[in-house]
């Protein structure tokens, strides 16, 4: 019955939402009128995660890498970099980023770095490429802390980049891009490649051309970057 | 907590100085402090007169130009790239920065705290010395150039030169010399291999004579010495020799009282020292002037890709000189599109150079859009094609790879010199535009017979294109098969004309402006688009339609049509006017906004009132050839 499906989920939504624990009603309360920013002040947090395979439902999270933009910069202090305690761990995947189950990092709990993690990304716009899978990645980790979704507003380079092509190559508007394809386009050295904090600080880099492409005017305001062209042709 | 990126950042900084004398822990210590710049094209990293910052940089990609502003003048001091620090001397000695630096292109640099640089590196006898040479020296303290002191290094210019204060060592030029055992034919191929017109003679770097074309008029053209024998018998002795430390004023006068045009540039300013170059009377008279034919051959003995930015820089100059002295425009452009051009070709000659293949068959490089119309008075992107001959079929994909790869070359030169990327790319390292001499032809055939919007859009803009350089057969064989192909081809002419006309009169209803209504130039008028476009596709189209071979430049197809069609002779006069108005307009608005584009985007509340009152009057011939090339081509189908 999925009426009846649907009411429970609705009432054990504001069942949970009451009890839900401080910390993540301290996160929420900072994305408050973060629309109303320009883009200059506001703060982007560029993140990417490295898991076990390509499923959000089922695989598990081993690393993430962010770094904080604020006014085109980035402090390297206050840069995010964490190692998971593994339960699931896929060997063919190991092959891609080189963490080991036993890895020689320190590790935390999958619970305490998405604490950390909402931590950090109070106040900001989330930026990645393909951004909807690592989300999606954290989603699932919050769900089975029993916390619901991120809040944070989305910017995925990978749509972004498009809309800096030439409307004369239109149909590279259906291409899908991948992290590689884009530093090279725009001419960035790749390094630390797959690793969580690399591919973080090689999306920030991309983010950063991306903005001075889009924005070359200085009059761009933070709505026309979540606004996707219609494609001429 | 673990943090990876700072050991990136400390993998960077360990290669360049003052950094890499330092210990690692040391150096992490400094990279977790480090902040990440972005910074655009044009942005400002410090500005002159500000107090300083807490942080001192070091440029990771891209390039930073320091400049100071004198009064009125901006003097440029150097283009900072990967590796050189800047910004660091007012955090030491407690001044306000006394340049400015701003991003010459996009650049990323690495914001270093003074606090932990102070704290870690005080007592490090390695930094301080760099700190110490560094502003003892107050020369451009480029990276790149720190271990560079050859003598035949390409010299640095500043674009404005003080007569009495600036010193000569900015102007002198590298100096082509031989060795005192030579013979005069040696020291003569010489001279003509460098395109110079003296040579010194070095004993053990010392010069101890110079040997001028005049000297060799009267000395060997007349038969009195034979060209076996040394040089030393017709060289010119003792050298009038001066100091790189003198001032241009001061030089003059030593070169007026020797009667000489050049001097000899020596480390300590006697000939019983080292040979760093030369000065040449021209060298002086061009930094002061500025003329097109000091520049032209500037052009021609051009050494470096920065030379010819220079170059370029100064040509804006001269530009901007032309207009503000109302000297005719037509004139202004074609020096300023001659001399563009030359640089263009000095820019692949010198990127051939430095390519390490041969060219395994001829070619050629031709230039697309504005600059083959001769239309580009202000730096634009580049747009430009690589055209090869034929190869066999399995050889295509490997020729096609190594003129890539020399295109690469070339764009990137181009670009270092102004001209930006083209931003939809036709540019010949594009593979679409690096093609063999069948390919074009079944390229330009396709786009003939099969036209289609997107076809026209890029035919639009191949359609006027300019040989640049290499060989010439290539580029006139591809535009007499465009020629020979067009006639009676109605369909072709149709789209053409379709494309000429679907920008309509830039007034709208109630005379009022069409400006942008959104994106980066809302509220400003394009007059690239609005204006000039329909000029340039009605006379190409108007040009293609009289099989006028060889002509591409606007106006100039105006002037042409005008002699053929008597009858339309007003409409063609009005339209070459009007176009050379909204030409000097863009180009006005270009140098006042330089770097930023090319002046396409007018934002209208700048304009004066009678200025609006001209740029309308020219609107009204881009109606009446609109209504001319309707009648013409589409009464065809």
């Amino acid at each position: 019955m999925p009426m009846w499906k649907s009411i429970v989920k609705t009432f054990n939504y504001y069942l949970n939402r009451k009890n839900l624990p401080p910390f993540w009603k301290n996160y929420k309360e900072t994305l408050k009128g973060i629309k109303k920013k320009d883009i200059q002040h506001s703060k982007f947090v560029v993140f990417d995660c490295e898991t076990s395979g390509l499923t959000p439902k089922t695989d598990r999270i081993l690393s993430m890498g962010a770094v904080t933009i604020v006014n085109n910069e980035i402090d390297i202090k206050n840069s995010f970099e964490r190692y998971l305690e593994q339960d699931i761990y896929s060997r063919e995947s190991a092959e891609i980023h080189g963490l080991l189950r036993n890895g020689k990092y320190t590790k935390h709990s999958e619970e305490e770095v998405i604490k950390d993690f909402l931590k950090y990304i109070e106040g900001a716009i989330l930026v990645g490429h393909h951004v909807g899978f690592d989300v999606g990645c954290v989603n699932y980790a919050l769900k089975r802390m029993g916390l619901p979704k991120l809040k944070n507003k989305t910017l995925d380079t990978g749509v972004l980049f498009k809309k800096t092509k030439h409307e004369l190559y239109a149909e590279l508007h259906n291409k899908i891009y991948s992290l590689d394809e884009v530093c090279d386009e725009l001419n960035i050295q790749k390094k630390d490649r797959h690793t969580a904090y690399g591919d973080a600080f090689l999306t920030a880099l991309v983010f950063f051309k991306i903005l001075g492409k889009l924005n070359k005017n200085k009059d761009m305001r933070l709505k026309d970057l979540f606004y996707v062209p219609k494609i001429k042709y | 907590m673990k943090n990876s990126l700072a050991e990136r950042i400390l993998d960077f900084l360990k290669t360049y100085p003052p950094f890499d004398s330092v210990s690692y822990s040391d150096l992490y210590k400094l990279a977790v402090e480090t902040k990440v710049i972005y910074v655009d094209k044009d942005e400002t990293l410090y500005s002159q007169g500000k107090p300083a910052k807490e942080h001192f940089y070091i440029v990771n990609q891209g390039a930073i130009r320091i400049y100071r502003q004198e009064g009125e003048n901006t003097v440029e001091i150097e283009i900072c790239d990967e590796g050189d620090v800047l910004g660091l001397r007012p955090l030491i000695v407690n001044e306000n920065y006394n340049v400015t630096a701003k991003a010459y292109e996009e650049s990323i640099v690495y914001g270093i705290p003074i606090k932990t640089f102070n704290q870690q590196f005080e007592n490090n006898a390695e930094i301080n010395k760099y700190l110490i040479t560094r502003f003892a020296s107050n020369s451009p303290a480029r990276f790149s150039q720190e271990d560079n002191n050859t003598i035949f290094a390409d010299y640095k210019r500043t674009t404005q030169t003080d007569y009495f204060s600036s010193k000569i060592e900015n102007l002198t030029t590298p100096a082509a010399w031989c060795s005192y055992k030579d013979t005069v034919q040696h020291a003569a191929l010489k001279m003509s291999d460098e395109k110079i017109s003296s040579i010194f003679i070095l004993q053990k770097e010392h010069p101890i004579g110079v040997i001028t074309n005049k000297q060799l008029m009267h000395t060997i053209a007349t038969g009195k010495h034979d060209i076996k024998e040394n040089v030393t018998r017709i060289m010119i002795a003792p050298v009038i020799t001066a100091s790189p430390d003198v001032s241009i004023a001061e030089a003059q006068i030593i070169m007026l009282k020797n009667k000489v045009e050049h001097l000899c540039i020596t480390q300590d300013g006697t000939p019983e020292s080292k040979m760093l170059g030369m000065l040449t009377q021209q060298e002086i008279v061009a930094s002061l002037s500025n003329n097109p034919a000091v520049l032209m051959k500037q052009i021609s003995r051009a050494r470096s890709i920065s030379r010819l930015r220079d170059i370029r820089q100064q040509l804006n100059q001269l530009l901007r000189r032309y207009i503000d002295q109302k000297i005719s425009f037509t004139h202004t452009s074609t020096v300023v599109a001659e001399l563009n051009e030359s640089i263009n070709q000095k820019a692949v000659e010198l990127s051939l150079s430095d390519f390490t293949k041969v060219p395994p068959v001829n070619f050629a490089l031709f230039s697309m859009g504005s600059q083959a119309r001769k239309e580009q008075l202000v730096p634009t992107d580049q747009d430009n094609g690589i055209i090869f001959e034929n190869v066999a079929d399995e050889k295509l994909e490997e020729t096609r790879s190594i003129f890539i790869e020399l295109a690469n070359i070339i764009t990137k030169n181009l670009h270092t010199i102004g001209y930006e990327y083209c931003p939809a790319e036709m540019m010949a390292s594009n593979p679409t535009w690096c093609l063999s001499r069948k390919e074009w032809q079944e390229k330009f055939k396709n786009w003939i017979h099969n036209p289609t919007e997107k076809s026209i859009l890029l035919s639009s803009v191949f359609f006027d294109f300019n040989f640049v350089y290499g060989q010439k057969y290539l580029i006139d064989e591809m535009s007499n098969m465009v020629y020979s192909h067009t006639p009676n081809n109605s369909r072709f002419f149709m789209f053409m004309a379709q494309d000429a006309l679907k920008n309509p009169s830039p007034i709208g209803f109630f005379r009022q402006f069409l400006v942008d209504q959104d994106g980066a130039h809302k509220d400003q008028f394009n007059i690239k688009q609005r204006a000039m476009m329909p000029l340039i596709d009605a006379a190409r189209i108007l040009t293609l339609h009289h099989n006028l071979i060889g002509i591409n430049n606007t106006a100039e197809r105006y002037y042409k049509l005008r002699e053929l069609e008597p009858q339309n002779a007003e409409v063609y006069e009005a339209c070459a006017y009007a176009f050379k108005a909204l030409l000097k307009f863009k180009t006005k608005n270009g140098l006042a906004t330089l770097g930023e584009d090319d002046g396409k985007f007018i934002k209208l509340e700048t304009l004066s009132k009678s200025d609006k009152v001209k740029l309308r009057r020219c609107f009204k011939p881009i109606k009446s050839i609109q209504e001319l090339l309707t009648v013409r081509f589409q009464g065809i189908i």
